[in-house]
């Protein structure tokens, strides 16, 4: 049955077997837990604790610094042992609140419920800004930006990314299975924000267990859908699901709710509900530590500031010596140089691998088969843009509409040259966004 | 201080496809072809494909090893280069011809414009075409053991009468790898069937031929006359390995499609109007200089990206 998707995309090795079937286990971390300042896109949160200071699960400690901005909060009870630059995923040290934890998990109090019905739209985006919620699913744009679009009566469709494309993870599949009601609690609020829109719960059609689970839950929801896609990479990137599920297409300078859409990640929707409903702050996600080095993989609910290293522990520690050590999928992740790194709150999962296949890649020329136009999402020609900047010619670049690609790696991935199409491309694409700057 | 891992820039696994494995399945595809060669012509066709390949492996490798260039011999694609040469060659030809050709592919039409990836025409093609202008008579005597005389094509244009199942089946004169359409169709399955090749190229190249034909050959819709003119001269053996190299050929959707239908109308006109009654090859050499100017013409238009605006 043809399912609806998106022109080009590739198949790449799935490897979700490894974890799909395991139960989200929570874990606890212990010693310190880091929490970086900037886990978002924006300006960096301003520290509200001092050093000494002891802090509860669920206190805010560090406020957001700007409209594009979120707070953090801590995940543990503890003392603030130091504020001090840690090396995080992204490969530089930022500066971190680091909390030693005292492994009580002593809670604030937090604030008393009101019916969700009742709330007014701002107060329903104060409550999302509060709770420190931002894009999880690894951009990490803040939520409630996101949300406040100009005219929301011309949101037609809220789209829950359900689709998971990245090989290995299933984060997002468990919660899915496990919390559907969580979701489509999560989904209710937005729809409430948004009075003209239908929801859209966009899964692939492999998943087959969380398309009947979220269908269970949403049968009683007249504004709810359950959208089956096809299974492809990158389903999930935001301009392929809004195009998959609305047939609406829109470009690098524009927005979803251009169209009238606005997409959210499962996760983040989860941390809606968990702000709305309960009132907490997001503390905690889910993080998949799978691959092929790793001897038991499993799906871990983690306190975000919890190191790789502990994860890695938990989840029975290397079966073979890893290779390369991803923050998040193969595809689109950041590749660690070392573990002691901590969970944020847009980590997805933690991919060990036994093979460098980047590394054993050799590259070699091009032999102009056209695997990569083929592949690409975007309908570009990613041979022809990679020579161009890697000659470092703008004018030829942009005619070819160089600055349209979202680095989704696709046209790496299906090079049988193996050259490095997606790395030239994206280096002279931001450097060109970055002179466009100033 | 830990060990530290590699990092490297997204996305960090790639597919299992290589230049080598293309190359591998290419060989694989065309092996129908050549056993019947082997098995229609006689051992000498098998002479004949160890002479082109052995020939094509060894001139790349010298060039690249006086030339200082990387070795890139094990990628295989001499090797494809050697066996299409072989294949379009008539059996009757002495293996020097075919020795000569290969060392004018890989020498001048691959390495000297800059090696794999870089030629502008296919250097089988190429290496076919300057073998029949310098040895026109050893080139076009197609007598072999058992039969002799002319090809179909030629035939047809002298009015007379061919049998299109012996066509299909190859039982006719030609070269060693165009005749038997039916095992070049199922080299083209194995093709389309790993996912080397789309249909864009030999579909709109094979339609719009007919279409031509039909139209301008003076015989209407004549059946036999069309399934003949398919089968015959090379067309399967173009159409399929030649038309469809990746080098030569665009690599935009619409680019690959207007080349098609480029060649077919090319095809035709050497075809109906030109001297000899063949013309694959000369059509798919005009064909792969068209390239440039077919893939500037068919930039595709960008997702979200309205004509025009960038």
């Amino acid at each position: 049955m043809a399912y609806s998707t998106f022109q080009g995309g590739v198949h790449p090795f799935k490897g979700k077997r490894m974890s799909k079937d395991k139960f989200i286990l929570e874990y606890l971390p212990k010693g310190e837990v880091v929490y970086p300042l900037s886990q978002h896109i924006g300006a960096p949160a301003r520290p509200v604790v001092k050093i000494g200071d002891r802090v509860l699960v669920g206190q805010k400690i560090a406020e957001a610094s700007g409209y594009v901005s979120a707070p953090v909060h801590a995940s543990v009870s503890g003392t603030v042992k130091a504020m001090e630059l840690r090396l995080t995923a992204a490969g530089q040290p930022a500066p971190c609140i680091v909390v030693e934890n005292d492994e009580w998990y002593e809670e604030v109090e937090y604030p008393p419920t009101e019916p969700v019905e009742s709330l007014t739209r701002e107060e329903i985006l104060e409550l999302i800004r509060e709770a420190g919620v931002v894009g999880m699913g690894g951009a990490g744009f803040p939520t409630h930006v996101k949300l406040a679009v100009k005219n929301p009566s011309r949101i037609r469709y809220v789209i829950v990314n359900c689709s998971e494309c990245e090989p290995y993870l299933t984060s997002d599949y468990r919660r899915m299975v496990e919390n559907p009601d969580w979701l489509i609690l999560g989904l209710k609020v937005l729809l409430q924000l948004f009075d003209k829109a239908v929801g859209i719960l966009a899964v692939e059609d492999h998943k087959r267990d969380a398309i009947t689970a979220l269908q269970m839950a949403s049968g009683n929801e007249p504004r709810m859908e359950v959208h089956v896609l096809q299974t492809k990479y990158p389903q999930g990137c935001e301009r392929m699901l809004v195009y998959a599920c609305t047939g609406r297409e829109i470009n690098s300078s524009m927005l979803p709710a251009d169209v009238g859409c606005v997409v959210n990640n499962v996760d983040t929707i989860c941390a809606i509900y968990q702000a709305v409903y309960l009132r907490r702050p997001l503390t905690r996600r889910i993080v998949t530590v799978t691959g092929d080095a790793i001897a038991d993989p499993c799906n871990f609910d983690v306190c975000i500031g919890t190191s790789y290293k502990e994860l890695v522990m938990a989840a029975g520690g290397f079966r073979r010596e890893p290779k390369k050590m991803i923050s998040g999928g193969p595809m689109m992740g950041q590749s660690l140089a070392s573990l002691g790194v901590p969970v944020v709150k847009t980590s997805s999962a933690l991919v060990c691998l036994s093979k460098d296949e980047v590394a054993s890649a050799n590259p070699s020329p091009c032999i102009h088969c056209g695997y990569c136009v083929t592949a690409c999402p975007e309908r570009l020609i990613p041979s022809k843009l990679a020579d161009y900047a890697e000659r470092f010619q703008e004018e030829p670049f942009r005619k070819l509409y160089g600055m349209e690609c979202m680095e989704c790696g696709s046209c790496s991935f299906v090079c049988p040259a193996k050259r490095q199409l997606t790395q030239s491309i994206r280096a002279f694409r931001r450097e060109l966004l970055a002179r466009g700057k100033k | 201080m830990e060990k530290l891992m590699h990092i490297s820039a997204t996305p960090h696994v790639r597919s299992q496809m290589s230049t080598g494995r293309i190359m591998q399945i290419v060989l694989l595809s065309l092996v129908p072809a050549s056993v019947f060669g082997v098995v229609h012509f006689g051992m000498q066709a098998l002479y004949h494909m160890l002479v082109c390949m052995g020939t094509c492996v060894v001139t790349e490798f010298l060039y690249e090893a006086f030339a200082d260039r990387p070795v890139r011999i094990w990628d295989c694609s001499s090797l494809v280069t050697g066996l299409l040469l072989a294949l379009s060659l008539p059996v009757s030809a002495p293996l020097w011809v075919g020795a000569l050709g290969s060392v004018f592919a890989i020498l001048v039409i691959k390495m000297l414009f800059g090696g794999i990836g870089q030629n502008i025409v296919n250097p089988a093609l190429g290496a076919r075409c300057f073998l029949m202008l310098s040895f026109a008579g050893i080139m076009t005597n197609f007598s072999a053991d058992g039969i002799s005389g002319p090809t179909p094509l030629a035939l047809l244009r002298a009015g007379e009468a061919v049998d299109p199942l012996d066509m299909l089946l190859g039982n006719t004169a030609g070269t060693i790898g165009e005749t038997c359409v039916v095992a070049l169709v199922f080299g083209a399955m194995l093709l389309l069937l790993f996912g080397i090749i789309d249909l864009r190229i030999p579909a709109s190249y094979l339609i719009s031929f007919s279409l031509f034909s039909v139209f301008f050959a003076g015989r209407g819709f004549d059946a036999v006359y069309l399934v003949s003119q398919l089968c015959g001269g090379g067309l399967m053996l173009g159409a399929w390995f030649m038309a469809t190299d990746f080098v030569t050929s665009p690599i935009t959707p619409r680019g690959k499609i207007l080349y098609g239908v480029l060649l077919g109308i090319l095809t035709g006109v050497f075809r109906i109007w030109g001297g000899s009654g063949e013309g694959v090859s000369y059509a798919i050499l005009l064909g792969n200089l068209s390239v440039p100017l077919l893939e500037k013409i068919t930039v595709p238009r960008a997702f979200g990206c309205r004509r025009g605006k960038r």
